[in-house]
């Protein structure tokens, strides 16, 4: 043929660049986007957008099947290089609890007061049920939580549990019995968000269902008078981990919403979006709920004196309510500019 | 053989619009691509924790100490495993790396790590629930006596989950749409040598007529394409045959062929250089069926 190929002609010409953007992605994809020198960095995104002009003309001009499919693949490895997530673990995470984690709970803010107040209801009902009738307390906590407690029991085998150092069969597991608190909470947790999928009703009654189990407890611990030894136990690692099941069964309740009621977006665009927003309280939840198993498995076997522990469980709340009203706030314009 | 791969399954093929404007076309990954990755990933994180207890059980710490690590690296490596390879690697896990697979986001955009968080935390509910309830790990279900009915509602639970991303055109699993991406095969294609560069003088050897040049389409051409790549392989040299006879047969060539790859290399050229042609004046003919 005399006349030399249009598309051959364009393949010779840009294939240098061509050849350039491979090596650099097989770089960054090996050895992590890192490795790249500063020279090559700003290579990158030239080379990148060559290629995907490369692509372009090429479908209109070229019929060569492998010339289009080398292209395709090509723009598109460098269009995730590109555009890819590009933060390193740790930049993420301090971002995240500085940031993401205080800001998502804000936005969700309905979500956790209706969280919250389920909690709630669920404490009185189970409260008031078993108040009139002690017996309901077996209805409301599993045996396997009860650890034989119960209405039946004594005042004095009621008070031990409150203020048992552990010594027994936990003397010397502190630490295992701690990490083991976490990981079972940290999993119902991410189960009650999880499930949020299935419309959040389950949810919601995973928080109400908690709440009516407390409620029991309490109950049986009130007709004792123990009620100020009972919360002193309860409350200096139940303040964090309270927190962290509202917050999960919120954002569950959030998914739910998402999938009922789209409101403007399309069904699936709306549990994409509104997704991503719960995920990031749900992680940030399964951080509380291992500042939590800390506290519960450690602190409290340790420390008997009720003093003590209602003012921990003061200052978890303080602390808890200060980061998430105050952490994360965009500065005033003003502010930025001095 | 790469030539007509990308072609062959037109119903897996996505298009993502780039911010610059340019369509970019990819594969959807298949269901047995993901199950493959899944599979490699829980054997590196039941290899990591038992290489963990193993390394940690020798070092004489307390035994506290040793559990606490066990609990804490359990919980690590199974909630966090794939979140944490996801954000480092750009959607890409080991199992995923291994076969060419990727997380992207559905709409083009960048891969956020609250996708990657929510995608991956939805895999409590799709199979560590009913996992744990399997084993009896969770409620203390074993305790009541039902037991055999719940594992039964936890195998179906995993089976619905887990066949989920088989109902859906793009094979998203339940964290897919949770976090509004999809999963993506971008093996790296090789650029080969240009068909048509050996032989620009010696063309002359085989004068096409245009009509002649009319006869086949697009199509043709990559077939034509993905023949003529596939040197090397066994049956090449019968297929040039075959495939050199019949284009003889059907453009009604006349003149003497001392040699079918040296034709068949000619008509090639010739036939993209035509084409293509009329593709610059917005001409594209798709196939030999295509009469416009």
């Amino acid at each position: 043929m005399t006349v030399s190929l249009k598309s051959a002609a364009f393949r010779a010409e840009r294939e240098t660049s061509w050849r350039e953007l491979e090596a650099l992605l097989a770089a960054a994809q090996g050895r992590g986007i890192r490795a790249l020198s500063a020279r090559q960095l700003m290579r990158l995104p030239l080379l990148y957008r060559a290629t995907l002009s490369s692509l372009s003309v090429a479908r209109t001009i070229s019929l060569d099947q492998n010339l289009l499919e080398y292209l395709e693949s090509l723009a598109s490895r460098a269009y995730l290089v590109v555009y890819g997530a590009r933060r390193g673990l740790f930049e993420v995470a301090a971002d995240f609890f500085a940031r993401r984690f205080p800001r998502a709970v804000r936005a969700h803010l309905p979500h956790v007061a209706l969280g919250a107040a389920l909690l709630v209801a669920g404490g009185v009902t189970g409260f008031m049920l078993t108040q009139r009738d002690p017996d309901r307390f077996y209805a409301f906590v599993s045996p396997a939580l009860a650890q034989g407690r119960g209405p039946s029991s004594s005042t004095e085998s009621l008070r031990k549990v409150l203020y048992s150092s552990g010594e027994g069969q936990l003397g010397d597991q502190l630490k295992t019995f701690a990490m083991f608190l976490f990981t079972h909470n940290a999993g119902i947790g991410l189960l009650a968000f999880a499930v949020g999928f299935a419309g959040g009703v389950v949810s919601g009654w995973l928080l109400f269902d908690t709440g009516l189990m407390m409620g029991a407890f309490a109950a049986v611990y009130a007709r004792h008078g123990l009620s100020f030894d009972l919360w002193g136990w309860l409350l200096p690692h139940g303040v964090t981990e309270l927190t962290a099941v509202v917050l999960c069964g919120a954002v569950g309740m959030a998914l739910g919403q998402a999938l009922i009621f789209p409101g403007q977006e399309e069904r699936l665009a709306a549990l994409a979006r509104r997704g991503r927003e719960a995920a990031v309280v749900a992680l940030g939840a399964v951080a509380l709920f291992f500042v939590a198993g800390l506290i519960e498995g450690i602190f409290r076997q340790r420390v008997q004196d009720p003093g003590v522990r209602y003012a921990v469980a003061l200052a978890s709340a303080v602390l808890l309510l200060a980061y998430f009203s105050l952490a994360g706030r965009e500065r005033s314009a003003q502010g930025a500019r001095g | 053989m790469t030539a007509v791969n990308l072609g062959a399954e037109p119903g897996r093929q996505r298009a993502l619009l780039t911010p610059e404007g340019v369509p970019v076309r990819f594969m959807v990954a298949a269901g047995g691509d993901r199950a493959g990755a899944f599979v490699l990933d829980v054997l590196f994180i039941v290899l990591a924790v038992l290489a963990f207890f193993l390394s940690i059980a020798f070092t004489g710490m307390g035994g506290d100490l040793v559990g606490a690590l066990a609990f804490l690296f359990w919980f690590v490596a199974t909630t966090l495993y794939f979140a944490a390879f996801e954000l480092s690697w750009q959607g890409q896990t080991p199992g995923k790396r291994l076969l060419k697979l990727r997380v992207v986001d559905a709409h083009g955009g960048p891969l956020t790590a609250e996708a990657v968080v929510a995608r991956n935390l939805m895999r409590e509910v799709e199979l560590w629930l009913p996992v744990k309830v399997f084993f009896g790990l969770s409620f203390g279900l074993a305790l009541a006596g039902g037991g055999s009915w719940w594992i039964l509602g936890a195998v179906i639970w995993i089976f619905l989950f887990s066949l989920f991303p088989l109902f859906n055109e793009n094979r998203l699993r339940v964290g897919d749409l949770v976090a509004g991406t999809f999963v993506i095969r971008s093996p790296a294609a090789t650029l080969l040598e240009d068909l048509t560069a050996a032989l620009r003088e010696k063309a002359a050897d085989y004068p096409f007529t245009e009509a002649q040049l009319d006869v086949y389409g697009a199509y043709e051409l990559q077939v034509l394409e993905s023949v003529l790549r596939s040197a090397g392989t066994t049956g090449f040299a019968d297929q040039v045959r075959t495939v050199a006879e019949k284009i003889r047969r059907r453009v009604a060539w006349e003149g003497a062929v001392p040699d079918d790859l040296a034709f068949l290399r000619a008509f090639y050229a010739a036939q993209r250089g035509r084409l293509e042609r009329r593709m610059l004046f917005g001409k594209r003919r798709a196939s030999k069926h295509d009469r416009s």
